[in-house]
């Protein structure tokens, strides 16, 4: 019935092995792929994307197996397949590319013995047949000095340069079926859209067929032919790219497209600041990591620090609460030069300045209750005890939108967004004026990161509590800033009211840094390459 | 890097030294009384210790004693007037020998076995190598060394129980007088290497490239000794270096109940005599053996790193 297709999953059915009652990971996802097509998967995490990705290799992570239906690859049923048989065709006909290849590199060897592994491993080719075709795919996907780059340790290339040679890495033994897994999640959006382009283009010439996993659908709607939205493991929406993004016809698919589409009006300068950074540069001459970096925000406002990695954001959130002394200049709160070193400030100030993390999980100890966490700062600030600081630690959890029932919860019972907000009720329990958000969204799916940041809004509303809000996600600044900091390697490269600093002219970094973040349209990445390498 | 750890280890080589002069210092008991007994007369001692320097300030005779170190020289045995450092080099090379002989038994077994743990992981062969390697070292190496004594000697007599060997034995019969000792060592140091290697390698299976090299298609043993293997080298080179310095400096029950003629027995006979230079030196000798083994450890530790052997 199929008999063009390369890929066909049939009622496909993963569970966790052993566990009683069963509990089903991905139920009943049908799709077929021909060779030369992308399918984009989609979805939030516990979707099971990548799970049904990794079940085209026969694979699934921890206790994951699948229980029902069949993945027929060329024909046949890899369901039926014990070890051996899957050996010998993970690596030869289905590659896999993951998401974090710094994670997924060996350390101990060379990118080049890694990369034409499996070739040799299946036999494929001789050793130098290898190597020469991994040295042109290196070439091919626009890594610098193709001829040696393969000699070094995956810790002497960068996060980009390491996604494309695990792109070559899968490509190179000449697989039926690539699967990418969020191949550039963990990227900066600059660098993301050359590795894009780099996987559009190598899928494009070598008519690999490709599952492309991501919950990205403005990254998606680049580089797939068609698209399976899914949710909670079970298929919500399956068709052309063109239909999904234009025509969605369910619900959830609707609010994923509808996800970015919030905006902040910017509030009127206030009264002077409650915190400024005053030329700050730290570093040890040669080198520094912040570069005479001059910026303030006014009570009951936001400012957003947005910058790549190395840009020296967390650098200088790390100077405000004293955790790293700068070599010149200082920070003022409320026009007071607050006292370099932490363990110099008083209580007090200590407490005027709080902060969220971006990992909620690691940020809260795993063997506390939810009202201990909350009720630290109760009692360490304000010395509360007993009913008075449940009392406080039931109102915060009000305010965070949280039934007062999660005061005797363990973080592990709680979701991403859940402990994020438990983070936040930590920050407010303190009554601080300025609140450090680094990257509290980046981890979460974009529907949670939404109510985050509602939830940030709503807060800051109420209690005239400044953020200073440090993100490499634009999406997100236009969404809750009042004014924008712009920083690239250490600089700080333009800086303003967000009308201002989003509107041309534009100096050059800012300009390449808002046109690489990816556009829910179609065409979008053809255009933006055609624009840049004129 | 490199440099400093051996400047670190020579700085702890001459702390040790101190310990050692000073420790021997304040045992009680004396020499000279010892050598001529309870019977001697006063004059007949004070005479002893004045020709044997025991007289001198103890400063002089740590400088002199370390000054003769250096130089190769570990001094005279008071009970015998021998030097020392003549009787200690055939002693000590018998003890390298069985140590060699031990470890070449027990590392690359204890490290296969650890690897076949990993491999079937919780299933009967891991629960097989545990259990076996735990009962091992869980027996006294007294009782283990009877134990093969009884069977490997008496009952089926293919090897001899007493391990004696002499200058200008040949190689095949020194090793097959030792097989007994050696295999006793054995089975005392396998579960540490064997535990670890499984633990330091199961540590590094977690790591997401070893679910890349699991979709690459590779075979199991290939996933673990290619790629797992080399990311562990350290924890497994440390335990492995304590286990050899082990076989050196700790054999003395193996030795006396093999009657082994190593620098154990040797040790325990001058400590009972009170010979302090002969304790001295061989204390001394033990030091250099732990600290230069747990050097080369720390040496290959760095080295495993590619961030250290190839920096960005």
């Amino acid at each position: 019935m199929y008999d063009s297709s390369l890929l066909d999953v049939r009622n496909l059915e993963i569970s966790v092995a052993g566990a009683e009652p069963p509990i089903r990971i991905v139920q009943d996802v049908s799709f077929s792929l021909e060779k030369g097509k992308v399918l984009g998967l989609i979805g939030e995490s516990g979707a099971g994307k990548s799970t049904i990705g990794m079940s085209t290799l026969g694979y699934g992570r921890g206790k994951l197996h699948i229980s029902g239906g069949q993945v027929l690859l060329n024909g046949r049923d890899i369901t039926q397949g014990g070890r051996s048989e899957l050996n010998a065709l993970r690596g030869k006909e289905v590659s896999y590319v993951a998401q974090s290849a710094a994670a997924s590199f060996n350390p101990a060897h060379r990118l080049i013995d890694q990369v034409v592994e499996a070739t040799l491993e299946h036999g494929l080719m001789t050793a130098q047949q290898a190597h020469h075709r991994a040295i042109e795919l290196f070439a091919a996907l626009g890594l610098p000095s193709p001829e040696t780059i393969g000699s070094r340790y995956p810790h002497q290339v960068s996060g980009g340069q390491l996604q494309r040679v695990m792109t070559a890495m899968a490509l190179c033994s000449e697989p039926d079926l690539i699967v990418f897994d969020e191949p550039t999640t963990a990227l900066d959006v600059t660098t993301q859209i050359g590795v894009l382009a780099a996987i559009k283009n190598a899928i494009k010439q070598t008519n690999v067929a490709a599952l492309y996993v991501t919950h990205d659908l403005a990254v998606v709607a680049q580089i797939a032919d068609d698209i399976m939205v899914l949710r909670h493991g079970k298929m919500v929406e399956q068709g052309s790219v063109e239909q999904i993004i234009y025509a969605p016809t369910q619900e959830y698919t609707k609010a994923l497209l509808s996800v970015r589409t919030t905006q902040h009006s910017e509030a009127p300068a206030g009264q002077g600041p409650v915190l400024e950074v005053r030329g700050v540069t730290v570093g040890y001459g040669e080198a520094d990591i912040l570069k005479d970096v001059t910026l303030s925000v006014d009570p009951g406002h936001t400012l957003a620090i947005v910058g790549e990695s190395g840009s020296g954001k967390s650098t200088l959130a790390r100077v405000v609460t004293g955790l790293l002394s700068p070599r010149l200049g200082d920070v003022a709160f409320e026009n007071a030069a607050l006292p370099l070193k932490q363990s110099d400030r008083s209580r007090d100030q200590l407490r005027d300045i709080q902060m969220i993390y971006q990992m909620a999980d690691v940020a809260m100890n795993p063997r506390q209750t939810v009202e201990a966490i909350i009720g630290r700062p109760l009692s360490f600030y304000f010395g509360l005890r007993g009913q008075e600081r449940s009392a406080r630690v039931y109102e915060l959890l009000e305010a965070i939108e949280l039934p007062i029932e999660f005061a005797n919860r363990y973080p592990a019972e709680l979701s991403g967004g859940q402990k994020q907000r438990v983070c936040i009720a930590r920050a407010l329990a303190a009554d601080p004026k300025v609140i450090i958000c680094d990257e509290v969204t980046s981890a979460l799916d974009p529907l949670v990161a939404e109510d985050i940041l509602l939830l940030l809004e709503k807060l800051q509303k109420e209690r005239d509590v400044a953020y200073l809000f440090i993100t490499h996600d634009l999406a997100t600044v236009k969404a809750i800033a009042d004014s924008i900091a712009v920083m690239h390697q250490g600089n700080l490269v333009r800086y303003g009211p967000k009308s201002q600093v989003l509107s041309p002219p534009f100096d050059e970094y800012t300009a390449t840094l808002l046109s690489s973040v990816p556009e829910m349209r179609l065409g979008w990445l053809d255009e933006i390459i055609a624009a840049r390498s004129v | 890097m490199i440099a400093q750890r051996v400047a670190l280890s020579l700085l702890i080589l001459f702390a040790v030294s101190v310990v050692i002069f000073v420790g021997t210092e304040i045992l009680p008991g004396d020499v000279a009384q010892n050598i001529l007994g309870q019977t001697a007369t006063p004059e007949a001692l004070a005479n002893l210790r004045e020709k044997m320097g025991l007289n001198e300030p103890a400063l002089s005779r740590y400088l002199s004693w370390l000054g003769g170190l250096l130089q190769g020289d570990l001094g005279v045995a008071l009970t015998n007037g021998r030097d020392i450092a003549e009787s200690l080099i055939s002693r000590f090379g018998n003890t390298l020998f069985l140590a060699a002989v031990a470890a070449i038994m027990s590392v690359p077994l204890a490290i296969f076995l650890g690897l076949v743990a990993v491999r079937y992981r919780d299933r009967w062969p891991d629960k097989v190598i545990s259990a076996a390697t735990l009962t091992s070292i869980s027996l006294p190496e007294f009782f283990i060394g009877y134990l093969l004594m009884l069977f490997f000697a008496v009952k089926f007599p293919a090897f001899p129980s007493v391990a004696s060997v002499y200058d200008g034995m040949g190689f095949l019969a020194r090793l097959h007088a030792v097989a007994l000792p050696a295999f006793a060592l054995t089975l005392v140091v396998l579960a540490h290497m064997m535990r670890m290697t499984r633990a330091a390698v199961l540590n590094v299976m977690e790591s997401p490239f070893i679910e890349t090299a699991e979709l690459k298609g590779l075979s199991s043993f290939k996933v673990i000794y290619r790629h797992a293997l080399p990311n562990a080298i350290a924890p497994i080179v440390n335990v492995v270096m304590l286990n050899m310095a082990y076989l050196i400096v700790g054999v003395v029950v193996i030795e006396v109940i093999f009657v082994y003629p190593g620098l154990g027995q040797y040790l325990v006979d001058h400590v009972a005599k009170r010979d302090v230079p002969v304790v001295q030196a061989a204390g001394l000798i033990f030091a250099v053996i732990f600290i230069g083994l747990n050097l080369i450890a720390d040496i290959t530790a760095l080295l495993s790193n590619p961030r250290l052997r190839h920096p960005k």
